[in-house]
């Protein structure tokens, strides 16, 4: 276990978090569900694409005002494989489109909601998760 | 101005993935080794969003509708169906592989890296796979 002070920051982030979902939903009556907000943007039926833009290029943006102020060191680690790298990226698309949300909507937004679905999706992605860095580092790795 | 709040919206989004560590795949990974060296940061991360809008919502739910839309959109479904529950499974293996979830992720183009970009670019064409496979 590390000091209770380093866990003030990510309690401040996700105070923030939460801070832009209620936003979010005040001014469009929107759930803040990244995996929602980006995959309609390749939807041809959707009509309301300019905000959900906005909202995509206002995360890259906050994250960039962090990294002018407070300059994280780069890269985060060394590089995975690019194959492992496009699996990943397409199992993320494809389950958290298929599953109607991701760890913000179902996580925060959907569990916030007292959302039966979310609060299932949540404990699924969870354990699956869990146990593929499990597979990773003690068994495979 | 109903822009403006969308944009600071994203912003807050992006200054609380960062500032939490989320935006770094392997915090993110330490955090899910529940069996090796746990780090349970991230569990104040989303404690600190839930909290927050489980209480803020309530209130925003006693007005009649939001600032700039004629209703809440909020989703209608309420059966736990093989979809949901298929889909957060593989959403949580892709999760687990690389460390990145879709907001994380996007909030990575910040840094100009490789692995984010490739990322995302993988993850939008899961996305367009799942919206085929679903329509059909």
């Amino acid at each position: 276990m590390q000091s209770l002070s380093s866990y003030l920051s990510p309690l401040f982030g996700g105070f923030l978090i939460g801070c832009s979902a209620l936003l979010l939903m005040l001014v469009l009556g929107r759930i803040a569900g990244i995996s929602g907000i980006a995959s309609s943007l390749l939807n041809k039926g959707t009509t309301d694409k300019i905000w959900r833009l906005v909202f995509i290029i206002g995360i890259i943006i906050g994250a960039l005002l962090l990294q002018l102020v407070l300059p994280k060191s780069l890269p985060f680690r060394a590089e995975l494989s690019t194959i492992v790298i496009v699996i990943a990226g397409l199992l993320v698309g494809f389950g958290s489109h298929y599953g109607s949300g991701c760890t913000s909507g179902h996580g925060v937004c959907g569990i916030g909601r007292f959302s039966s679905r979310s609060i299932v999706a949540t404990i699924t992605f969870m354990v699956t998760a869990a146990i593929t860095v499990f597979i990773i580092r003690h068994m495979v790795g | 101005m109903k822009l403006f709040l969308v944009l600071c919206s994203g912003i807050l989004f992006g200054l609380g993935l960062s500032i939490s560590e989320m935006v770094n795949p392997t915090v993110v990974l330490n955090f899910l080794d529940v069996f090796g060296q746990w780090d349970p940061s991230l569990i104040f991360v989303m404690g600190g969003a839930l909290l927050t809008v489980a209480i803020g919502f309530r209130w925003i739910f006693i007005r009649q509708k939001p600032l700039f839309s004629e209703k809440f959109h909020l989703p209608t479904a309420k059966d736990i169906d093989k979809n949901l529950v298929v889909g957060s499974a593989i959403f949580g293996i892709g999760w687990g592989l690389a460390g990145y979830c879709p907001g994380p992720v996007i909030a990575g183009l910040a840094y100009l890296q490789f692995e984010p970009i490739l990322f995302c670019f993988a993850m939008f064409i899961g996305f367009k796979i799942s919206q085929l496979v679903k329509n059909k």
